[in-house]
């Protein structure tokens, strides 16, 4: 992928390229739709984009972190620094309404609202996931863990069928 | 050679050797929940497990970076975790005793996760930043670790004869080991320098009355207090630790520097 080349880029510019960044597991939406990251700052042609995790271990970051100056590579922006921060930590609040919607049609059921206070969850059991499918609330959760870090996995009692859903963090 | 009470006062970089307790214990405990990839009992819970350890293992690669970086001798978190033997891992001794079966793992897992919900709950607000932020991510990850090992001692505990017996055995095998997890010495005492305030004696007595509630819920017994077994924040390790890290560590030593 070439695109045009930007001598002097501007943030808004380099914010656009990143726009076509996706989450490798999540290949619907971008990694500035998913608050990965969270600033980008330019002094003269140096560009320094600054990510934040998602999960401590999650696998896909090193593979967003070649993304994102491969994409920028394209445009001959090379002399990017990538500054990893963890505070304040990645939540899925940061996800606005329209990469939910992209979740949903991408058959990922977007994450709720994140529960704050209580250690001890035990006896409180979190809200049924709407099924992305046929938009029943009639559905189970099977596990909290799937098919990577960030989902779970559940299954639509009305349409019989399994999905994922993006974990609220 | 470490021996106990005289190793405290060497202790050159108190705030090193406090990142590196918190590191080894998710990295020892980490590797031995990966060691039920392909091996759990049904796939949800494989699956299950293989994130739990990918996220303590996350957890300890940001908190042996930080580590290597506090400690100035351009040691990073690969150099930390697999350059090390076994006299220098800081993890408590629980962690790093062998799988067992199913119940072992879980409970191990239920007594970790209750205590460790504390920790980074009291760290996220210390003043040390960048201990700080990885306290408050990991704090969410381990809220949904805890939610499933407690959901699980519920189920073993009130399950079937036999999970009930497995779950009550593991509790008995493992209490003895729960002490060393609330001890505090000089290191917790230099820390408060760097802004770091754990209060040990309080976390010791909000564990207890949590983990002993949902004991009781899944209709185990507490087990009763005797002998205890420590020495791992002082690098004093059980047999088996030496084993498992001839097994983690093999690939990186065969094949210094090596690169995907």
């Amino acid at each position: 992928m070439t695109g045009e080349a930007f001598a002097a880029p501007t943030r808004a510019q380099v914010l656009e390229i990143l726009e076509l960044v996706k989450d490798p597991e999540v290949p619907v939406v971008s990694v500035v739709e998913l608050g990965i990251v969270r600033d980008v700052s330019i002094d003269g042609s140096r560009v320094t984009v600054t990510i934040t995790p998602t999960y401590s271990g999650c696998p896909a970051m090193r593979e967003i972190e070649q993304d994102i100056r491969v994409a920028l590579s394209a445009h001959s922006i090379n002399d990017v620094e990538l500054n990893t921060v963890h505070a304040p930590a990645w939540t899925t609040d940061w996800i606005g309404p329209e990469a939910r919607e992209k979740l949903r049609a991408y058959g990922i059921a977007p994450p709720g609202a994140v529960e704050h206070g209580g250690l001890v969850t035990i006896s409180k059991r979190r809200a049924a996931a709407a099924c992305p499918r046929c938009g029943s609330m009639n559905t189970q959760l099977q596990s909290e863990f799937g098919s990577t870090a960030c989902k779970a996995i559940h299954v639509c009692l009305a349409c019989r069928e399994p999905f994922d859903e993006f974990k609220a963090f | 050679m470490n021996v106990a009470g005289t190793r405290e006062t060497q202790i050159a970089n108190p705030l090193f050797e406090f990142l590196l307790r918190l590191g080894d214990d998710r990295l020892v405990l980490g590797h031995r929940m990966s060691e039920w990839c392909g091996h759990g009992p049904i796939l949800e819970e494989d699956i299950a497990m293989a994130n739990i350890a990918l996220d303590l293992v996350g957890q300890a690669n940001s908190l042996l970076k930080l580590a290597g970086e506090t400690e100035g001798a351009g040691r990073d978190e690969d150099a930390l975790a697999y350059f090390r033997s076994e006299p220098e891992f800081r993890n408590a001794q629980m962690l790093e005793l062998p799988k067992g079966d199913f119940a072992f793992t879980m409970v191990r897992q239920f007594l970790f996760d209750a205590y460790s919900v504390l920790q980074w709950d009291a760290l996220q607000s210390c003043s040390f930043a960048p201990l700080a932020g990885i306290a408050a991510k990991a704090l969410k990850e381990d809220v949904y670790h805890l939610r499933h090992s407690s959901d699980w001692m519920l189920r073993m505990g009130d399950g079937t004869e036999e999970s009930h017996a497995r779950a009550q055995a593991a509790l008995g095998s493992l209490w003895r080991y729960t002490g060393e997890l609330f001890e505090r010495d000089a290191v917790d005492e230099a820390v408060r320098d760097n802004g770091i305030i754990l209060d040990q004696a309080a976390m010791q007595s909000m564990w207890t009355q949590r983990v002993n509630d949902v004991i009781s819920r899944a209709t185990l017994a507490v087990p009763a207090a005797g002998a205890s077994s420590s020495g791992g924040r002082r690098g004093r390790h059980t047999e088996v630790l030496g084993h498992m890290l001839a097994e983690m560590q093999i690939v990186a030593r065969s094949h210094p520097g090596a690169k995907w």
